[in-house]
């Protein structure tokens, strides 16, 4: 359902201002959303002031400074630092991004940060993913096959191959589906665009053998109709894939089938 | 992870700190215009209807519909008309698969978006 606003234990209040470093003439301003499950106040948002002379250029680096020399409670996940695990992923600057590429250069004025929009928060920056990857894991993403085990291995001519190219390089780091609007009000619902992303990927792999079966069950006004081909997902992408194009395909291959 | 607080975990900010980018203002303008336009069907509709409950009746809504408020609404669903118009011909090639680049997504926003203003006018001039 579409609700506008934010439940009452979800509405963010000013938080602190935490001290300057000192002795530091390059300051950076970040105002980053904090929520502590173990106080039972709302969230809020905290102010932070990184000397950008010792920080390296990603907002990651300035997360892992404020972490590490201002405030070790602040609380968020990252990993391979190079984009390819997609931890990272939160709003900054008003997109969803993955901090460890997202250059503090491309955003103008103060540095904003909160966790992956309408989502549940475990904790600050954290987000509940559970209801994303259980979405994931729902359109089967793994080769389906009847035919028997050939010898050696599945072929695929180069031709075949290249029709995944796009597609396999998802990372499943929510930013897309989290930032679709049909999604924030339907995600119960609609499968989003990464989790539609991943069901393309495998109704057009040449070895799968379950593409009728992976359509029925893509055949519903919620789980793929709900995508409005409003290009959030396609715009954010911090991969530059196009899940939008992705979901049209599927759509389309639901029209032909039928004639 | 046994004692960790599940239960009243709050929702995110959405709306409230998304930068909507062009492609989705013209999406949600597109809603707008559709719920718009059936509105003004409406008020078209009690204009007509009224020409039918007597002179009195009519001359009543006839003055709110042609007052300069009046003006202004039908203008405006004029344009939503051709807005919904143009971006549902974008939709129609979007079923197709094509033009689905962000960057071309873009320009053609730009291209209803200005479609929109010229073809508004031009009615304007002509009727």
């Amino acid at each position: 359902m579409v609700q506008l606003t934010l439940p009452k234990n979800s509405q963010m209040r000013i938080g602190k201002t935490w001290p300057k470093p000192e002795g530091a003439t390059n300051l950076r301003k970040f105002q980053i959303y904090r929520w502590n499950p173990d106080d039972g106040e709302n969230p809020r948002v905290d102010t932070y002031f990184v000397d950008m002379d010792t920080c390296g250029p990603m907002v990651l680096d300035a997360l892992i400074k404020i972490k590490s020399e201002i405030d070790p409670t602040l609380t968020f996940r990252r990993s391979c630092r190079e984009g390819i695990c997609g931890s990272c992923a939160m709003n900054i600057d008003g997109g969803n991004q993955l901090a460890c590429i997202f250059g503090m250069d491309e955003v103008k004025g103060d540095v904003k940060i909160y966790p992956l929009p309408h989502m549940p928060v475990v904790k600050d920056l954290v987000p509940d993913l559970t209801h994303f990857y259980a979405q994931h894991a729902s359109i089967k993403p793994w080769l389906e096959t009847k035919s028997n085990t050939p010898a050696k291995e599945w072929k695929q001519s180069i031709e075949d191959r290249e029709k995944l190219d796009g597609l396999y390089e998802c990372v499943m780091c929510a930013c897309c589906s989290t930032s679709c609007p049909s999604y924030w009000w339907n995600g119960d619902r609609y499968l989003g665009p990464a989790a539609l992303l991943h069901a393309y990927r495998w109704i057009i792999d040449s070895r799968d053998e379950a593409t009728g079966e992976r359509l029925d069950d893509l055949h519903d006004p919620f789980k793929l109709y709900r995508c409005h081909t409003i290009m959030n997902c396609t715009k954010t992408c911090p991969k530059g894939l196009n899940p939008a194009k992705a979901i049209a395909e599927v759509k389309k291959m639901m029209i032909s089938r039928t004639h | 992870m046994a004692d960790v607080n599940r239960g009243n975990r709050p929702l995110s900010p959405h709306l409230q700190i998304y930068r909507l980018p062009l492609a989705a203002v013209s999406s949600i303008l597109n809603r707008i215009t559709g719920v718009g336009m059936t509105l003004a069907a409406m008020l078209i509709v009690w204009w007509f209807a009224a020409g039918a409950f007597g002179a009195g009746y009519f001359e009543f809504v006839d003055g709110l519909l042609t007052s300069v408020i009046g003006h202004l609404v039908m203008i405006g669903s004029l344009a939503a008309l051709w807005y919904h118009m143009l971006n549902s011909i974008r939709h129609l090639i979007w079923d197709t698969g094509r033009m689905m680049g962000i960057d071309i997504v873009e320009k053609t926003t730009y291209v209803v978006f200005a479609g929109t203003v010229v073809l508004t006018l031009l009615t304007i001039i002509i009727i």
